[in-house]
């Protein structure tokens, strides 16, 4: 099951640049809740602050605070406890390549020291099922490397690998914009599947994504959150004249 | 006026704001405890911060260790030349002894107590910068010719063999110069040099063996030359192309492009690439020792026979007669890692200043 | 008149571009000759001169016909694997901290340049430092202090083509391992360094075949030795080093041992830097040459 979060005054640097400024919002547990915006506004670098992925940069800067299901996650948590909750699948697959796989899937919990194997294979399973990759490479776990697939093919894989350490969040940054429109589609079909077991958060510069599969979305521009609604009302009735233009393709 | 706007696939109760997990089946009670139970395990596996900083401070040791090996060379090699720098100080490097029956100079003699380092000074200077002038002229030919003129085709293979040139061990060198090298200088090359340029006073062969100065700074051209030569082609590849294409734009040769568009923008590299190649020269040990005479006299003639500083080490430190006589190799060693340890800061620091500090070759 | 001055000049100017283009040639060609000339007579005389006894038989008595080196290569195995000890577990270290913990910091940068500087010190230097810290207090000679001195030989090269081997390691791996809540350490260890093995391993290759043909180091740390010996604490013989003994010895059958011993080093040092050659083109995007 997953768990909502709420974001209260958080502001990230990178350097000297604001990259995000007085973001407050609650995102809803079990649901599908989707990032539009221009480039450069700010959307990834705030799902990275959520897992305190933007940290890992030495000029990055976060103040303000994050609570996830209740837990502050600057305040009362390392960042290796939080992100083994909050999963990422990021824009471009990446696999490791040296791995196959089985050891691709298991990566997050083997490297966390997790041994058992009969349970390993039942997760491994059950994580490229619920991919909807099980099918496609359930004869060559162990045979083939991660790097072997197809892009639509590496990408699942990176979330059947998010979903096998079984977080509570699942973070996903423009998951299907490098991949062609069929596994584009089986992408967002899963997303739909998934939504009721974790708390989803999809950044996507595709608006009509966004309307197919979540039913929040946030609007961002130039590192403020300008509106945040049901998807179906940012698309149909907008109260902000600026997220209006961008539906309607005025700029970005 | 709204744009047309996509099918949305979620349902009425769905627009409310709070969430509802409503519609899936909750899984099945197998997978659940043992989803939770995964959740469980991480969640108790605490954030290896100790471990983590452990690593962190181990990576910082091991590359400490550089600065560590600096300093182990510098106290031991002071530590063990001691006794001949507490005798004799500085004059250690140009005392000039000489010989109380012949009167002639007589510069290193253990057993009498003579210890004079000037003719190895003399000698690794004078066959290191022979080495130069026959190397620098056909490393830079070398590196002009694979970058601006070779075929793309023939680019690869040749590099590669400049490459293999570099990591042929010195004693390798050092034989096939003893059995080939040495004799055709004897029979052919000096006698020619006599003839031709003994009018310079430089180039008198009294006792005509192959070995000496000459021999050894052709050796050691051979050795240096791919250093230079690949440092001078990536210092020519820093080069940015509007440069050329700006030098070609003004109707210029293709040589005068090379020289104005690349060399005159390369220069400070090329001359880091020589000082480099000139650190090499100094430090070389074994080719060196097996063609330049072992020796330790000064004489004006560069077909003389010779003594390098690195030579008379390798030669005379396992057979040293005395601890003063150690005490003086050893000093010979600190003076030999002082003098290349700032050449090749020099060097370092020219073409760092080309190539921005791009990963150094190893050669 | 005017244009027959550029006339002149354009030609001298043609005539300039041709003689060096000429001369550019003539130095490659000045250069490769040495290395054809050292390979051909190598290979030549070496080829000869091996046969079975080289690498089975220790060297006879002078006078006596036959012998091989086969302590010799025991020897430098035995030096090398004592040099690995201790210079690659440091070495690659050094390159973890240049690589994931220290890029872009002034200490890292002192590190690498200090490497560098490192990198072009006569080995010499290094046998007579390792003469100072273990021969004397220990009163002998020993491979002990050979391998040593090869070991801190092998620290600055190991160090650098692990960092570069480890730059190549696209970012895109190490977030996904961080992502995945991995401990840093972990992840620097089991992914990174996993998936830049391949180029780390054949960079201790390269620093392998520099360090097994010095001859310089040894001679006064691991003395050499006529008879099988692999004893830490004992002189013990090196490939190299005997070459250097027998080259400069009078006797012809020994002269032979020089060559072929010659012939096997070379031989082991052209496959270790081919196959580094061919590790690193796969991956790298090194300039036009």
């Amino acid at each position: 099951m997953g768990v909502g979060i709420e974001v209260t005054n958080l502001n990230a640097w990178y350097g000297t640049n604001h990259t995000l400024q007085d973001i407050n919002l609650h995102i809803p547990a079990n649901h599908a809740t989707a990032l539009i915006g221009p480039s450069g506004c700010g959307k990834s670098t705030f799902v990275r602050c959520i897992n305190r992925m933007h940290e890992t940069n030495p000029i990055a800067r976060v103040t303000g605070s994050v609570r996830i299901g209740g837990l502050d996650i600057y305040a009362d948590a390392k960042p290796v406890e939080i992100r083994r909750r909050v999963g990422m699948v990021f824009q471009r697959p990446n696999p490791f390549p040296t791995m196959s796989i089985y050891d691709n899937v298991a990566a997050g919990l083997k490297l966390n020291g997790y041994s058992n194997r009969h349970a390993l294979d039942e997760i491994v399973e059950r994580s490229l099922k619920d991919s909807a990759l099980w099918d496609e490479v359930k004869d060559d776990l162990k045979k083939k490397s991660g790097a072997s697939l197809s892009g639509g093919q590496q990408q699942r894989l990176c979330i059947a690998r998010a979903l096998a350490v079984d977080p509570e969040v699942l973070l996903m940054d423009e998951p299907a914009s490098a991949l062609d429109p069929v596994s584009t589609s089986k992408i967002e079909d899963l997303i739909f599947q998934l939504k009721s077991q974790y708390t989803i958060v999809i950044v996507t510069h595709n608006m009509q994504q966004a309307a197919r599969v979540a039913e929040k979305t946030g609007f961002f521009l130039n590192g403020r959150m300008v509106e945040f609604d049901s998807t179906h009302k940012i698309f149909t009735n907008p109260s902000d004249k600026r997220t209006e233009d961008y539906i309607t393709g005025r700029f970005g | 006026m709204i744009a047309q706007v996509p099918e949305i696939r979620i349902s009425q109760a769905q627009l409310l704001s709070e969430p509802d997990p409503s519609g899936e089946q909750p899984p099945a009670e197998a997978a659940s405890q043992q989803v939770s139970a995964i959740r469980a395990y991480l969640l108790a596996r605490g954030n290896s911060a100790l471990a983590d900083r452990g690593f962190h401070w181990l990576m910082v040791l091991c590359a400490l260790s550089i600065f560590g090996i600096v300093l182990l060379i510098l106290t031991e090699l002071v530590r063990s030349s001691s006794q001949v720098w507490n005798q004799f100080h500085f004059s250690f490097f140009f005392k000039a002894y000489f010989d109380s029956y012949t009167g002639l100079p007589n510069y290193w003699d253990p057993v009498n107590g003579h210890f004079s380092a000037l003719p190895f000074v003399y000698g690794t200077v004078v066959s290191s910068l022979l080495s130069l002038v026959l190397a620098v002229p056909l490393a830079i030919g070398v590196a002009i010719f694979l970058t601006e003129m070779c075929p793309k085709a023939l680019r690869g293979p040749l590099a590669f063999l400049t490459e293999l040139l570099a990591a042929i061990p010195s004693i390798i060198f050092g034989l096939w110069a003893v059995f080939v090298l040495v004799p055709l200088m004897r029979e052919y090359v000096n006698p020619l040099l006599v003839r031709s340029l003994g009018w310079t006073t430089f180039f008198t062969d009294e006792n005509p063996t192959g070995l000496g100065f000459v021999t050894a700074a052709v050796i050691l051209a051979i050795m240096i030359l791919p250093i230079i030569s690949s440092l001078t082609r990536e210092v020519m590849t820093a080069v940015p192309h509007s440069q050329r294409e700006a030098v070609l734009a003004l109707g210029a040769t293709r040589w005068e492009m090379i020289r104005i568009g690349v060399l005159r923008n390369a220069r400070i590299g090329i001359v880091g690439a020589v000082i480099l190649g000139l650190g090499r020269a100094l430090g070389e040990t074994m080719a060196v020792t097996m063609v330049i005479g072992n020796s330790p006299e000064i004489h004006r003639s560069l077909l003389s026979n010779g003594y390098s500083m690195a030579s008379v080490i390798a030669n005379e430190f396992t057979e040293a007669v005395s601890d003063l006589h150690r005490s003086a190799l050893m000093e010979i060693g600190l003076a030999l890692f002082i003098v290349t340890i700032i050449v090749n800061v020099l060097a370092q620091l020219l073409v760092w200043a080309v190539t921005r500090g791009a990963p150094a070759r190893v050669n | 008149m005017k244009a027959g001055e550029n006339n002149l000049r354009s030609k001298i100017r043609a005539l300039t571009d041709n003689g060096v283009t000429a001369l550019a040639i003539l130095a490659t060609a000045l250069v490769i000759a040495p290395l054809v000339a050292i390979f051909g007579y190598l290979i030549f005389k070496g080829a000869t001169s091996l046969n079975l006894a080289f690498f089975t038989q220790i060297p006879k008595p002078v006078g006596v016909a036959g012998g091989g080196m086969a302590n010799a290569i025991l020897g430098s195995a035995i030096l090398l694997a004592v040099a690995s000890v201790l210079g690659v577990p440091i070495g690659i270290g050094g390159g973890i901290y240049l690589a994931e913990f220290g890029r872009g910091t002034k200490l890292a940068n002192a590190v690498r340049f200090t490497a560098d500087v490192l990198n072009g010190v006569p080995s010499i230097v290094m046998g007579l430092a390792a003469y100072s810290l273990i021969v004397l207090p220990q009163g002998h000679f020993s491979a002990l202090s050979g391998g040593v001195a090869l070991g801190i030989m092998m620290i600055p090269t190991v160090c650098r083509t692990t960092e570069e081997m480890l730059m190549m390691v696209p970012h895109a791996v190490r977030e996904a391992a961080l992502a995945l809540g991995v401990p840093n350490w972990r992840s620097v260890l089991s992914i990174t360094v996993r998936t830049a093995s391949p180029g780390i391993i054949t960079g201790c290759m390269l620093a392998f075949a520099r360090v097994a043909g010095e001859t310089a180091p040894l001679i006064f740390t691991a003395l050499g030795n006529a008879f099988w010996s692999s004893s830490l604490n004992q002189p013990i013989a090196a490939l190299p080093l005997q070459i250097w003994i027998y080259a400069q010895s009078p006797y012809d059958d020994w002269h032979r041992l020089a060559w072929a011993g010659a012939l096997v080093l070379i031989v082991l040092i052209v496959v270790a830097v081919s196959l580094v050659r061919y590790v690193t083109s796969r991956g790298v995007l090194k300039g036009a040459s």
